[in-house]
């Protein structure tokens, strides 16, 4: 049943998956989440045909609206009869582990259309927004031909960065009235934003709180570019260039009546394009690809360490770290060593 | 992981309003350690199963209070069966007479859960009766 009563390989499935069996889809995101070996074997198939894909993350604090405009998007997007398809993470207990995912219940309107497909994943204990599985369950999503993937993450404070790493464009949403400038030019998440969107713009204060943003996160674009009127050496001298702030763009929605969205729907493909252009060069694909090969590697050295060769050793080792007589660093060394 | 949390989901198909014991029920399962989907009011049954196949839960819990079981409850067993999930576990909760829960355990429900029983029965149930997780 690890595969589905429908499919008995991992091979049958992904071609199922691959001729638009939904149910083949949510089954292998389910092998994917549980790190089955079923994920594996599919991934291995699913990844070379990923790529094409525009991935947007949606992040913000709770209840500024993440589902709700992810649900005025999937409107949009279909009424240009696109297919779109949305990881939206809510967070795990760290108490029980159980999770209670009710991002379902802002998109009703879509739930039977063929070309919406909505994925509800719990965090699971990994702490930055999304899942540890979210980049993983895309690529499956990228590869049976979604090409708009919309990932929502849990409802973020200040620094739950992560979602830039994993998508191509990241959208940042705001409340009115949530701060005042001085919160715009914190560090963190509103940095890594290449739109933010004012939500609720039919609350007083909209327009104030997007000028003010617009304000503090546009113009200290404009200043470094200015600073740079002096005289300086020719450009090909800069080859150590200083990591710039983005410049996002701030728009203003109202997720419930639909205000604002085609311009944010129309913002989204104006930033892909840009993407696009970059290529697999794009910082944010690259920085992909590498938290995912890091994260295998890491998985399949530890399962290396508690393989039955190593296993009594590495744990004699750790014992050593837990009662301080061999420091962690000397300890990875040793590890690293016994494999040789 | 073999110990990975059952995933539930919970609907209120129907037209009725009364969400308190789904939405109690839904908190309540998650402090047992499920993942619970919760998809809200006034599902239709192909709303309910679109979600219970994109999810890929392990269980489809259905809560009624409009009287309406015997027309709802048929129609999303046979729909789950026609989309090849005969393998995910249908319990109600609600009022349903004794008569109608015979028909309903006909029509595919494993359990139907009247007033008075506890999140902890129902929690207990759900793990000994799901399919086991991949």
């Amino acid at each position: 049943m690890a595969a589905g009563a429908r499919f008995s390989t991992p091979t049958e499935l992904v071609d199922a998956a691959l001729a638009g069996d939904r149910l083949a889809l949510a089954r292998i995101l389910t092998a994917v989440e549980n790190h089955t070996p079923v994920a594996e074997a599919a991934l291995r198939r699913l990844y070379p045909l990923a790529g094409k894909a525009h991935l947007v993350g949606i992040t913000g604090p709770p209840g500024s609206g993440k589902s709700t405009l992810v649900s005025a998007l999937i409107g949009t997007v279909r009424a240009a009869g696109r297919p779109v398809a949305v990881v939206a993470v809510d967070p795990s207990s760290p108490i029980t582990g159980g999770a209670l995912l009710g991002d379902r219940v802002r998109m009703q309107a879509y739930t039977s259309d063929g070309d919406v497909f909505i994925r509800s994943m719990a965090a699971r204990g990994h702490a930055g927004g999304l899942a540890s599985t979210s980049t993983a369950a895309a690529a499956v999503l990228d590869a049976v031909g979604f090409d708009l993937i919309l990932l929502e993450t849990v409802g973020t404070g200040q620094s739950e960065v992560e979602v830039a790493a994993a998508a191509d464009t990241t959208v940042v949403l705001e409340a009115p009235e949530m701060g005042d400038e001085v919160q715009a030019i914190k560090a963190g998440l509103l940095e890594v934003a290449d739109i933010v969107v004012v939500n609720k713009g039919d609350r007083p204060g909209a327009g104030r709180t997007a000028s003010q943003l617009r304000a503090m996160l546009v113009a200290v674009g404009r200043v470094g570019v200015r600073s740079t009127g002096r005289a300086r050496p020719a450009p090909q001298a800069a080859a150590v260039e200083r990591p710039k702030p983005k410049e996002p763009e701030v728009l203003v929605t109202t997720a419930t009546t639909g205000a604002g969205v085609p311009e944010l729907l129309a913002a989204l493909d104006r930033h892909r394009a840009i993407d696009r252009h970059a290529g697999g060069d794009s910082p944010a694909r690259l920085a992909r690809a590498e938290a995912q090969v890091w994260a295998i590697l890491a998985d399949r050295l530890r399962s290396d360490l508690h393989a039955p060769a190593h296993r009594d050793a590495t744990e004699a080792t750790v014992r050593e770290v837990a009662e301080h007589r061999l420091d962690p660093f000397t300890a990875a060394d040793r590890l690293l060593a016994q494999r040789r | 992981m073999p110990d990975r949390p059952l995933k539930v989901l919970i609907a209120k198909p129907g037209l009725d309003g009364h969400d308190r014991g789904a939405k109690v029920l839904a908190r309540g399962l998650r402090d047992e350690g499920f993942e619970v989907v919760y998809t809200g009011l006034r599902q239709t049954p192909d709303m309910v199963v679109t979600a219970a196949l994109q999810e890929d839960v392990d269980v489809v819990g259905l809560s009624i209070l409009s009287g309406a079981h015997m027309t709802l409850v048929p129609k999303v067993t046979a729909k789950l069966r026609e989309a090849g999930m005969d393998d995910v576990l249908v319990v109600v909760g609600g009022i349903i007479p004794d008569d109608d829960v015979v028909a309903l355990k006909a029509a595919g429900v494993a359990e139907t859960f009247g007033p008075g029983t506890t999140i902890a029965e129902v929690a207990e149930f759900l793990r000994a009766n799901a399919r086991q997780p991949a």
